[in-house]
């Protein structure tokens, strides 16, 4: 059933047929941006070519069609990671720009000198350096949770570093290297225990799992559009009403003021409160074809395919002498990101030589530099799949790194 | 294709020089010191210069890196030693047209061994790599030699 769904899913996304190098293209940078279906597509395009008008502005025709769109998007969202209401949905350029919202406009206004702000050894940069910055502009603490030897949280790490002075703790659902899953919701029982916000970078989770804000029951949590099938730039921040109510705006100007005087303004409600100027209308549109995309799949389903393919790949990449793996081996433990090294040889070589083999795959630090300094490398390489990919992808990588070590034999490092 | 293509980056003479690359470690009479990073992948490298008569009389780097960084490394201090600053700006200036694929002109006699490194240029994503130990020397200089003409290249462009 996996192999055939994957057969027609394949057939959505026209820019997998192609060849690199005289090879099938094998694309495996999946964690750092996804490929595009074609329903995804034509609704940008469509938008374009029908409905295209600012938002909330107009009283025409399209303006109105705009508006709903982008204001069902909202819905969509909200629906997508079960958040309580579709107020509570921010249109952000992505990830980044949501963490850094909560660092900079919660942050800045509640964390105060002598507090700590806590967060992992595992953390992509965009969920480190708003932290490190806030911490330094406020007098505040930054502490980093352990790792275990396998590349788990270390939640006993995480109880003697969350305190009563803890204001905000902050982790990823799935590292964008590791692949590990992170125990969030334990983590935002600690947290609130000791009277703390949890904030979830979801960036590596969303695309791959079903989300559930309130089960989880966690403050703050933040995705790209871009890593699930939406186009680049825009994003989500999702927070709890009674938060967002008491954060600062910071971007100020068209479509987020209710009231403007000589001397004074008052803002919008949130969501609306924080989208100054015109929003990226067309990256809604896309993020809510590829939510239904996903959703007409299913989130679990895509889940445990993922899980499946890991489960298969795994063991033949382990049996590759000389690669290393890093995170737990467990597929149920992990997403579908593989992160290794192969003995004696740069990933960067690696990559170049998996390029010509038409295997598209990512080297360098991930943007999570501590990570690299923690597990003691300079950088590793990294596949990561999707749904789209198949056993047979797993296959060519494999095969791809055995001829890459046949093409370096004894290293060069 | 598969991985023959590769043999058009990786020729022997790089493979070589990566594996056991020139001048690798550190000057005791060091004048001239500087380490640069790429920020892409983390590589650090550390490049260290000592002067004599206005010429570069010993040269050493430290660091890690992938294969072309290192190989292009060890080239790179192999043909700076006993050239002047401005010698080694016109070096640097022909290596970085050679490997964006913008000229050939003269790499040769200008570059010595390290023209073999022309075949970075159709990798688009290591040029940065090819580039990294000759940015630093050329910083090196700069900061070495005041009246120098050409403004300082900065770390982050090409």
């Amino acid at each position: 059933m996996v192999k055939k769904m994957n057969k027609q899913l394949i057939e959505d996304f026209p820019i997998l047929d192609q060849k690199v190098n005289d090879e099938r293209l094998v694309y495996l940078d999946n964690a750092a941006t996804t490929q595009k279906p074609r329903a995804v597509i034509e609704a940008v395009a469509n938008y374009y070519y029908h409905d295209n008008a600012n938002v909330h502005r107009g009283v025409h025709t399209l303006a109105e069609r705009a508006t709903a769109q982008f204001e069902g998007v909202r819905k969509k969202v909200a629906h997508f990671i079960n958040a309580p209401s579709e107020q509570e949905i921010i249109y952000t350029k992505g990830t980044t720009e949501a963490l850094n919202w909560v660092a900079a406009s919660y942050g800045r206004t509640f964390v105060k000198p002598g507090d700590e702000i806590v967060i992992s050894y595992m953390e992509h940069h965009s969920n480190l350096v708003p932290w490190q910055i806030l911490a330094k502009k406020n007098g505040a603490t930054l502490k980093y949770i352990d790792l275990l030897s396998d590349g788990q949280l270390d939640i006993e790490s995480a109880k003697k570093q969350i305190t009563d002075k803890t204001a905000i703790v902050s982790v990823a659902h799935a590292s964008n290297v590791l692949g590990v899953i992170n125990p969030v919701a334990e983590l935002a029982k600690i947290a609130h225990k000791h009277g703390a916000i949890m904030v979830v970078d979801g960036a590596q989770s969303t695309p791959h799992m079903k989300i559930d804000v309130q089960a989880l029951d966690i403050d703050f949590f933040a995705f790209s559009g871009h890593k699930l099938m939406a186009p680049t730039g825009i994003g989500i921040l999702w927070g709890k009403s009674e938060l967002l109510e008491q954060m600062p705006p910071l971007e100020f100007g068209g479509e987020m003021i209710d009231w403007v005087q000589l001397q004074e303004t008052t803002f919008k409600k949130a969501p609306w409160k924080f989208e100054g100027g015109t929003q990226n209308i067309a990256g809604v549109v896309g993020l809510g074809a590829a939510i239904d995309y996903l959703e007409s799949i299913g989130m679990e389903k895509i889940e445990s395919y993922e899980k499946s393919l890991i489960a298969s790949i795994l063991p033949e990449l382990l049996k590759i002498t000389g690669l290393e793996i890093y995170g737990p081996l467990d597929p149920a433990k992990r997403t579908g990101i593989i992160s290794f090294n192969l003995k004696g040889l740069h990933p960067h070589d690696v990559a170049t030589a998996l390029d010509m083999e038409g295997v598209a795959i990512r080297a360098g630090h991930h943007c999570a530099q501590p990570l690299m300094e923690y597990l003691n490398v300079a950088a590793t390489a990294r596949a990561s799949f999707y749904l789209y990919n198949t056993i047979e992808d797993g296959q060519r990588l494999v095969e791809a790194i055995r001829a890459t070590k046949e093409f370096f034999k004894n290293g060069i490092v | 294709m598969g991985l023959s293509r590769l043999d058009n980056l990786y020729r022997q003479m790089i493979l070589e020089h990566a594996a056991h690359p020139h001048h690798h470690g550190t000057l005791e009479n060091a004048e001239h010191q500087l380490e640069l990073r790429n920020p892409t992948c983390g590589d650090v490298l550390t490049v260290q210069v000592a002067m004599k008569e206005d010429k570069v009389s010993d040269v050493a780097f430290s660091g890690s890196g992938c294969t072309i960084s290192q190989a292009s490394a060890s080239m790179m201090t192999d043909e700076v030693i006993g050239k002047t600053p401005a010698q080694i700006e016109q070096m640097v200036m022909t290596f970085s047209k050679m490997v964006t694929g913008d000229s050939k002109d003269n790499i040769d006699d200008i570059l010595g061994d390290a023209a073999i490194l022309e075949g970075v240029a159709q990798f688009p994503a290591r040029i940065k790599c090819a580039m990294l130990a000759w940015k630093a020397i050329y910083q090196v200089i700069e900061n070495s030699n005041d009246e120098s003409s050409i403004g300082l290249m900065r770390h982050d462009e090409l």
